[in-house]
């Protein structure tokens, strides 16, 4: 076999001090994207650092209402939390609606922030692919690629970024904590995923030898409805082919706070600040949601087989800011998996 | 015939051995000294193979041999015949040229000590290709005519003038992508070599051909292969033939000197051990203003691969289903640069009746007719194709049945007419048919000493519950517990048992088991009235056989046990064959059924779901309705994903297979089952065989993408004549 090291660290300092910021290494917690892709030959670290076992499971409230989760707590945990439930129905509603339950049990949260695009061709050793392999070009440009980006994309790549849970994150707005060998460094979550531009292969802000280790969301919307809407071929077990995270705060009739984000059809987690400027001071009501999604969609580039895509975000987004406005001001308990 | 096991409700024998793990399937087992191979799949469609660098991974730890063209031992082909019993899925053998003919193809096998040695030496093969253009991604990407073939062309009266002449027409053209039988279990081999005799462990469907084929392939005696397959995660038709995989593993073990294991990679496996090839069918319908059919013309196309060829008989049932005096049938071939397609659960047919219930619900709504009293308006009294008149048909009760309990006379004709809160209903039903058959078959029951009973037989039990109905049988005619009857098969060297495929088995196997337990009866009571019996004296043919015992029918009775312990016999024996008759010249024998279906379409987000599935069907007697009912069931689900989900994505540019895993090729999840209501009707057919069962493997799948289609059309007014249906083609912006 091909031989790789493997440590155990148990606290984050020595962590990082194995890692020393050498890319041939890896940090494994839950393993659900990386095992898989060092099985498909496409990931090839030459050691692996184990951090699940580091002490970042806690999720606890911080002074100034905002809530602090560990990296390590997984996303089972995570969704079924009480302080999530109560007060970030969100995400509570995106993790369920991701992957399985056996799934969900071995991911943690800083793990779902790393995982790795499901393009097809990025999986395939064989196929060209300028994530995996700089310079190789893109298969999927024209290829089958019903499942790609509009949104984000450049020429180099249109890989969609998968995760349910961090399309909450970027409609609740949230701060990560990154640990390295330079020390400690807070980023905002919106700014730490790249746009594939020119450079694909950096998806992340992450330094060589650094580590995620607290997701902090910001302070929830005061009496705001939240809805998580994924849609798909099948009704579980699926990527999305449009998801939209909606949380609405209303005074009265209008629309006096407002938190919109889109997955499955952009290269990363997607904040939709066009349409939330669209909204803002609006009254809740069809019209208001339609023109927010054209401004949310306006930027997308279609593709051969995803065009499709567009409109169903439209659809998607129109639906999930209704189903919030039905939820604000009254109740924020989670709805969970909304298939 | 007053039964106390056959068509009662039977838990399966085998559900404790599944559940705790003790069943065995091929990769379960183990030999001494064994190694491991790990196929290597060509990364093109269409060119040959320059060269492999071998320098690494020859160097790799573990590696002990890496096969490949130029480095294999000359083997012989299997003559790939259906009445010798050798068939073969690829009759091309592993690494017999340099061409390379699809994505996935067995380029080198690997052999190493362990499982990751084999995995990461594969990882460092280099090949070099001389890639071609112009791979045929497929029959869907082409505008190749292909081949006719004149075997399954079929006509009667004058089609082409009667559809001219007809008042009402429909011309339609409708596609199916290839799809995958995605099992559970993955392919595997296990071969052992021992003083020139091959032992096989495969995930098998048809252990007899297995064994059949590869003495051919090697050139050693039949007698000197054995074939083992005790439990398969299912296979779906894709395990019926061996892959060119078996035969590469036992070649490597012989060369090697070493057991040798190899298990299909699943992105190997969903690229080459098979697939429901791709079709386009053009259905022409003519009918009179009354309804009645007065024309069919039904014209496919299917796909095979370079290297074997595989005619999915996409028409075979159109000239039997309904009464129409002018039918033709006509297929055709495009070669195309797949990994060889295979039968897959109901082959043909099942993609023949998407088109053709389509198409009657199409002529229905023409006609202003509803789409389930035009079936009725055609009914065949007979079966037209054969001329004969049908052993046993209730299609009419399977219509009444289930219409009643699904209630379709509530159905509002009018498309997107039937709303509930965001979501229209759509409404849509279809017939089912799939033909009866049965094959020769061969079976051993044994009475013990200790009073429990073993039959044998080497046919396999697929998951369709194949181990309990034999015990049923066994139960049935001696009275023995189910608890007390052991089951053997999967097993080359048993008595001479049929391929599970076909739905053939159980009505092949049942006939025989019956004969060979009655020989152990007959041979029990031979000893039991012969000197020291413990009916010394009485006549054979006036004992009775009740609950395990032996009876004189003047209240005296002797268990089986205490015969033989009495005479200090182990055992009595039984010998069984049975095969079909000339029933066949009388009878049309063919099972039929009907799907009724919603779905619910939620136009405001594009979300398409199944929501309720209510069916009937006239399978013959069900020898257990437990797991019959289960096949229709698990067909029904396998029915929704070939509806709307499920297609193999060739890529157009080079035909390499992209959605080659369970991520990305998408079959129904648990969340999308539908309330689903399956009722058997319980006619026994005894034209067909003793115990009047026509088999119910593969029925369910007939028709159920056609009643999911036309469902869709009433709940949108899209008519989608290729499948599988996706969202994107029933948005409305």
């Amino acid at each position: 076999m091909r031989p790789f090291a493997f440590d155990t660290a148990t606290d984050s300092g020595a962590a990082i001090a194995i890692h020393g910021g050498d890319d041939r290494r890896a940090y494994i917690a839950g393993g659900t994207t990386l095992i898989d892709l060092v099985k498909l030959d496409v990931m090839r670290p030459a050691a692996l650092i184990d951090v699940s076992r580091l002490p970042l499971a806690e999720v606890e409230r911080l002074d100034d209402g905002r809530l602090r989760i560990g990296a390590a707590v997984t996303n089972s945990e995570l969704a079924h939390h009480p302080l999530v439930r109560e007060h970030y129905p969100l995400l509570a509603q995106a993790i369920l609606a991701g992957a399985s339950t056996q799934i969900r049990n071995m991911a943690t949260t800083a793990g779902n922030v790393m995982q790795r695009t499901r393009c097809p061709y990025y999986r395939d050793a064989a196929a060209a692919c300028n994530r995996r392999e700089p310079g190789s070009g893109c298969d999927a440009l024209h290829g089958i690629n019903r499942m790609h980006a509009v949104l984000g994309v450049s020429e180099q790549c249109i890989a969609t970024h998968p995760s349910d849970m961090c399309v909450a994150l970027a409609a609740l707005g949230a701060t990560l904590t990154l640990e390295g060998p330079e020390g400690r460094r807070e980023i905002a979550f919106n700014d730490f995923h790249r746009l594939p531009a020119e450079h694909p292969e950096i998806e992340h802000e992450l330094a060589p030898g650094e580590l995620i280790t607290h997701v902090t969301l910001d302070t929830p919307l005061v009496g705001g409805g939240a809805a998580y809407l994924k849609l798909r071929d099948r009704a579980s077990y699926e990527f999305a082919l449009a998801s939209a995270g909606a949380v609405v705060a209303l005074e009265g009739e209008v629309i006096s706070d407002v938190r919109l984000a889109l997955g499955g059809v952009a290269t990363k987690p997607w904040r939709a600040v066009e349409a939330e400027r669209a909204l803002d001071g609006q009254p809740a009501v069809a019209s208001s949601f339609e023109v927010a999604a054209d401004a949310a969609l306006q930027d997308a580039v279609p593709r051969e087989h995803n065009a499709f895509k567009i409109p169903l975000a439209r659809q998607a987004i129109v639906r999930a800011l209704r189903d919030a406005t039905a939820r604000a001001g009254t109740t924020t308990t989670t709805r969970g998996n909304q298939g | 015939m007053t039964t106390q096991t056959i068509g009662q409700r039977t838990p399966r024998v085998d559900g404790e051995f599944k559940l705790t793990g003790r069943a065995d399937y091929a990769v379960d087992h183990s030999a001494p000294g064994m190694l491991i191979g790990y196929p290597v799949p060509a990364s093109i469609a269409h060119g040959t193979l320059a060269g492999l660098d071998l320098e690494t991974a020859r160097a790799m730890p573990g590696v002990v041999d890496i096969f490949h063209h130029g480095h294999f031992p000359t083997l012989a082909r299997s003559p790939n015949s259906m009445a010798q019993q050798n068939v073969v899925s690829e009759v091309r053998l592993p690494f017999e040229d340099t061409r390379i003919y699809y994505d996935g193809q067995l380029v080198a096998l690997v052999v190493a000590e362990t499982f990751e040695q084999a995995r990461a030496a594969a990882h460092a093969v280099r090949a070099e290709y001389h890639e071609e253009a112009g791979a045929i991604s497929g029959l869907l990407h082409t505008d190749r005519d292909g081949e006719w073939q004149a075997g399954q062309a079929r006509s009667r009266g004058e089609p082409r003038e009667a559809w001219e002449q007809s008042p009402v027409r429909i011309d339609r053209t409708y596609t199916i992508a290839a799809e995958s039988h995605v099992p559970m279990e993955v392919h595997a081999t296990l071969a052992e070599w021992r003083d020139g005799r091959l032992r096989v462990h495969e995930s098998s469907q048809g252990v007899l051909f297995q064994r059949k084929a590869m003495a051919r392939i090697f050139d050693i005696a039949e007698e000197d292969v054995e074939v083992v397959s005790h439990y398969i995660g299912s296979g779906f038709g894709n395990k019926l033939f061996m892959w060119p995989h078996a035969v590469a593993t036992a070649a490597a073990a012989r060369e090697v000197g070493r057991p040798v294991r190899t298990v299909m990679p699943r992105q190997q496996d969903m690229a080459t051990t098979g697939n429901r090839p791709a079709s386009r069918q053009r259905l022409r319908l003519a009918a009179d203003e009354a309804g009645r059919l007065t024309a069919i013309r039904h014209d496919s196309t299917t796909e095979t691969s370079p290297v074997h060829t595989h005619v999915d008989a996409v028409g075979s049932a159109t000239p039997s289903l309904y009464a129409c005096d002018n039918v033709a049938v006509g297929q055709r071939l495009v070669t195309v640069n797949h990994g060889t397609p295979c039968p897959m659960r109901g082959p043909g047919e099942v993609s023949g009746l998407f088109a053709l219930e389509c198409a009657m619900d199409e002529l229905a709504g023409e006609l202003g007719i509803d789409p389930l009293d035009l079936r009725r308006r055609n009914h065949a009294e007979r079966d037209p194709g054969k001329d004969l008149p049908w052993s046993s048909k209730h299609l009419d009760a399977c219509y009444d049945n289930a219409a009643a309990r699904f209630g379709w006379s509530r159905r509002e004709p009018g498309i997107g007419a039937m709303r509930d809160g965001d979501e229209i209903l759509g409404w849509g039903m279809a017939s089912c048919t799939w033909f009866a058959g049965r094959q020769p078959c061969a079976a051993r029951v044994e009475l013990h000493a200790d009073g429990h009973v073993t039959a044998a037989c080497g046919t396999q039990d697929i998951g369709t519950g194949t181990y309990t109905v034999v015990a049923q049988t066994v139960a049935e005619l001696t009275g023995v517990p189910l608890s007390r009857i052991e089951v053997r098969l999967g097993e080359s060297s048993l008595p001479a048992g049929p391929l599970s495929g076909g739905s053939m088995a159980t009505a092949t196997t049942l006939p025989a088991v019956a004969a060979a337990t009655r020989q152990a009866l007959d041979a029990l009571k031979e000893v039991a009235t012969g000197d020291g019996g413990a009916f010394a004296g009485v006549a054979g043919e006036s004992l009775g056989v009740e609950q395990g015992t032996l009876t004189d029918g003047g209240g005296r009775r002797v268990g089986f046990a205490e015969v033989l312990e009495g005479l200090r016999l182990a055992s009595v024996t039984g010998d069984g064959q049975a095969a079909p008759g000339d029933e066949k010249t009388r009878y049309s024998f063919r099972s039929f059924g009907a799907h009724f279906v919603e779905v619910r379409w939620d136009p405001g987000i594009s979300r398409l779901r199944v929501s309720r599935v209510v069916s009937d069907f006239d399978i013959g007697r069900a020898i257990n309705p437990a797991t019959a009912r289960n096949q229709v069931e698990g067909s029904i689900v396998m029915g929704i994903g070939m509806a709307l989900l499920e297609g193999l994505d060739y890529d157009p540019r080079d035909a390499r297979l992209v959605n080659n895993n369970y991520a990305d090729y998408l079959i129904p999840t648990h969340a999308d089952m539908p309330e689903i209501d399956v009722e058997l009707l319980d006619h026994p057919d005894f034209a067909f065989n003793e115990f009047g069962a026509r088999g119910v493997g593969e029925i369910g799948l007939t028709g159920i993408a056609a009643a999911i289609a036309n469902a869709v059309y009433h709940a949108t007014g899209k008519r989608l004549r290729d499948l599988p249906i996706r969202l994107e083609h029933l948005l409305v912006e």
